[in-house]
């Protein structure tokens, strides 16, 4: 396998084959200036320099990577997790969210439009809006607000406005097609605020280099608990890829295997289908006409058709690996990593737990590390997977 | 076939461009042809996509009847076989649409069923010099879009690029109509006639025949959307509203 190193994409945003900016007219001159203005702030020390202290003493940075013993005795393996879940507001999605409010700021723009579908994404852009006097709306799918209704409530409780949106699958996606059209209209002073590594050129790359600070810090608390080494294998759920990327970009000139697990109804990878959608070419799920198909996953965070261009051209070069775990598996997980660890995931983080359990012994040999990324803590979706559990009592 | 930039510059008046979705209807080439008859000078098909980042409630709604009737881009391109108008015809949709058909071949069906014309509502001039080429040698026009936002260094070479016809956007924002026409609408069309002696239609915001005669001041034309498309969801006729922006453009 060759090692690679997740440096920018190229002048037009390609990662490979996959990524450009694929977004009507009136946008692209915002986007222009977005790259303009992140490619002058991440070189600027000063900027960085704010961006790591918010990190530190806002965020609750750094984040532990704790080595779970009981799971490792369980699998035969050493598994390591990486514990996004302890950032202020319950995941990975912060680290994004104060770099892009910290840039919008410095854009001079007053106004921030996101989409979420589990609602971490909205609720981190609510905090850092809070945080930074920034006006906020979040678009969030009818179908997400139903089974997310505690953040919802945060938001609003934060000061954002939440519009749900009832068009198409009323999800994820959709949600990202609402944001879209109101940035068209509102680009002047407002700031679209994407949730993960992807978009138009230059949020994919953006986003990663927010999310990079996962990997960096991994990569040194790994090399402090074996010796210098590296993990055997590094895995990560994926949704749009934004905590998968920022965890990957730590290990990719490492010897170590990546692995993003995608939610069997949402695989995009797993559907070997090229398409664009949402302002890039990466792999997406679509009918023969090209009519963008809807995700289905228990989990609103990962419940999205498309994947972030930059692990599309992992996966085309093979430097990661893209599998699929079911609803059930997941729910699984979530039960076997809470009863072992004391840790309850995120249902989207779960995913990766449940490759972890499935795979332990077979594709992931015995006696390997594993590095996982819990992204997320499962408080959100208490009340989603006790419904959950309920039923499958039910119906065993 | 003669070349979309040349109808429309023959047209000899304000020109005046109805969009209709294909699809939208059992009959929906009737629509198509009752703006012909009330004196459309082209006419906008759309082919619905899934994802219509662009379009406000109005077409967004018309594209779900479509999709829900099963519409495809090859039964809308099939259905164009019976058009019987002499006005030329044009194409507007979402790129992944192209994409998925193959840029040959969707090049080569549109000059096929008789469209010289298609705007690809995402697909700026920074990604679309390889559609272009297909769309060139099938002898289809690449029509570029002006958006208020565009800066003028960047303008000048959309509209070197556009084929066919500039399509200004009048106002920063999606499909639909407005209240009132916006200030935007009459600039964006004054900015673009300064660096092109191509034709300049103006889309998205012109609302009412009264609109659409205060624009052509400044523009060589329009394109309506979803005024016609709100028309034929409402069950009205599609002749008489076509009929009176005609009207008002002369
Ligand atoms: C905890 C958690 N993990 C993962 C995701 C998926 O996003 P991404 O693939 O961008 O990391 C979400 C999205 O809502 C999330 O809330």
């Amino acid at each position: 396998m060759t090692n690679v190193t997740m440096g920018p994409p190229s002048a037009k945003g390609y990662f490979g084959r996959f990524g450009g900016r694929f977004v009507p007219e009136p946008i692209v001159p915002a986007c222009l200036e977005l790259e303009a203005a992140f490619a002058d702030a991440w070189a600027d020390p000063g900027f960085r320099a704010e961006l790591d202290a918010h990190l530190r003493h806002y965020a609750g940075r750094p984040s532990p990577v704790t080595e779970c013993h009981n799971l490792g005795d369980l699998l035969g393996l050493r598994v390591l997790v990486k514990r996004e879940d302890l950032n202020h507001t319950g995941s990975h999605k912060i680290n994004n969210v104060l770099g892009q409010a910290l840039l919008a700021r410095r854009m001079g723009k007053r106004r921030i439009v996101a989409e979420t579908g589990a609602g971490q994404h909205g609720v981190a852009t609510a905090t850092a809006c809070a945080l930074f006097g920034l006006e906020c709306v979040v678009y969030m799918g009818e179908v997400d607000v139903a089974r997310q209704r505690l953040n919802v409530f945060r938001m609003e409780l934060l000061g954002a406005t939440v519009v749900p949106v009832t068009s198409g699958s009323r999800t994820l996606k959709d949600a990202v097609n609402e944001a879209l059209r109101h940035w068209v209209a509102t680009v002047d002073d407002t700031h679209y605020c994407i949730g993960s590594v992807m978009g138009p050129h230059p949020y994919p790359w953006l986003v990663r280099e927010f999310q990079r600070v996962i990997g960096d810090e991994s990569r040194a608390q790994c090399a402090e608990l074996l010796d210098g080494g590296v993990p055997t294998h590094v895995l990560a759920c994926v949704g749009g890829g934004s905590n998968a990327a920022g965890i990957f970009a730590g290990f990719a000139d490492t010897d170590a295997e990546l692995i993003g697990v995608e939610a069997a109804g949402g695989a995009a990878i797993g559907s070997d289908l090229v398409g664009v959608v949402h302002g890039s070419k990466s792999m997406l799920l679509q009918d023969d006409a090209g009519q963008v198909l809807e995700a289905y996953s228990v989990s609103a965070g990962l419940d999205y058709p498309g994947i972030g261009p930059e692990h599309a051209h992992l996966a085309d070069i093979g430097r990661a690996k893209y599998p699929s775990v079911t609803d059930d598996e997941v729910i699984e997980a979530v039960r076997v990593v809470s009863r072992t660890e004391g840790l309850i995931p995120a249902l989207e983080s779960a995913h990766a737990f449940a490759y972890l359990l499935r795979e332990a012994g077979r594709s992931i040999p015995r006696g390997s590390t594993v590095l996982v990324n819990l992204s997320g803590r499962g408080d959100k979706d208490m009340e989603q997977i006790s419904d959950l559990l309920a039923q499958r009592k039910e119906t065993s | 076939m003669t070349a979309l930039i040349d109808s429309l510059r023959a047209t000899g008046r304000p020109v005046l461009v109805p969009y209709v979705t294909g699809g939208v209807a059992e009959n929906w080439m009737d629509h198509v042809h009752a703006a012909v008859d009330a004196g459309a000078d082209a006419v906008e098909i759309g082919i619905p996509f899934s994802d219509p980042v662009i379009d406000g409630p109005v077409i967004q709604a018309a594209s779900v009847r479509a999709l829900e009737r099963g519409t495809t881009p090859d039964t809308v391109l099939r259905d164009l076989a019976s058009y019987r108008g002499s006005v030329p015809l044009v194409v507007m949709t979402y790129y992944n649409l192209v994409h998925r058909y193959g840029h040959s071949a969707f090049a080569s069906r549109l000059a096929e069923v008789g469209v010289r014309g298609v705007v690809l509502a995402d697909l700026p001039m920074e990604e679309s010099a390889e559609w272009a080429e297909a769309a060139d040698a099938a002898g289809v026009a690449t029509v570029q879009i002006a958006a208020p936002s565009t800066p003028d260094d960047r303008l000048e070479e959309v509209c070197a690029r556009s084929k066919g016809f500039v399509y200004a956007m009048g106002v920063m924002g999606v499909t639909g109509e407005r209240a009132v026409l916006a200030d935007s609408a009459c600039a964006i069309a004054r900015r673009v006639r300064a660096v092109t002696d191509k034709p300049v239609l103006v889309g998205v915001g012109v609302s009412t025949p009264e609109n659409a005669a205060a624009v052509t001041e400044h523009a060589d034309g329009v394109v309506i959307g979803a005024p016609v498309m709100r028309r034929i969801a409402e069950g009205g006729s599609v002749g008489e509203l076509v009929g009176r922006f005609r009207s008002a453009l002369g």
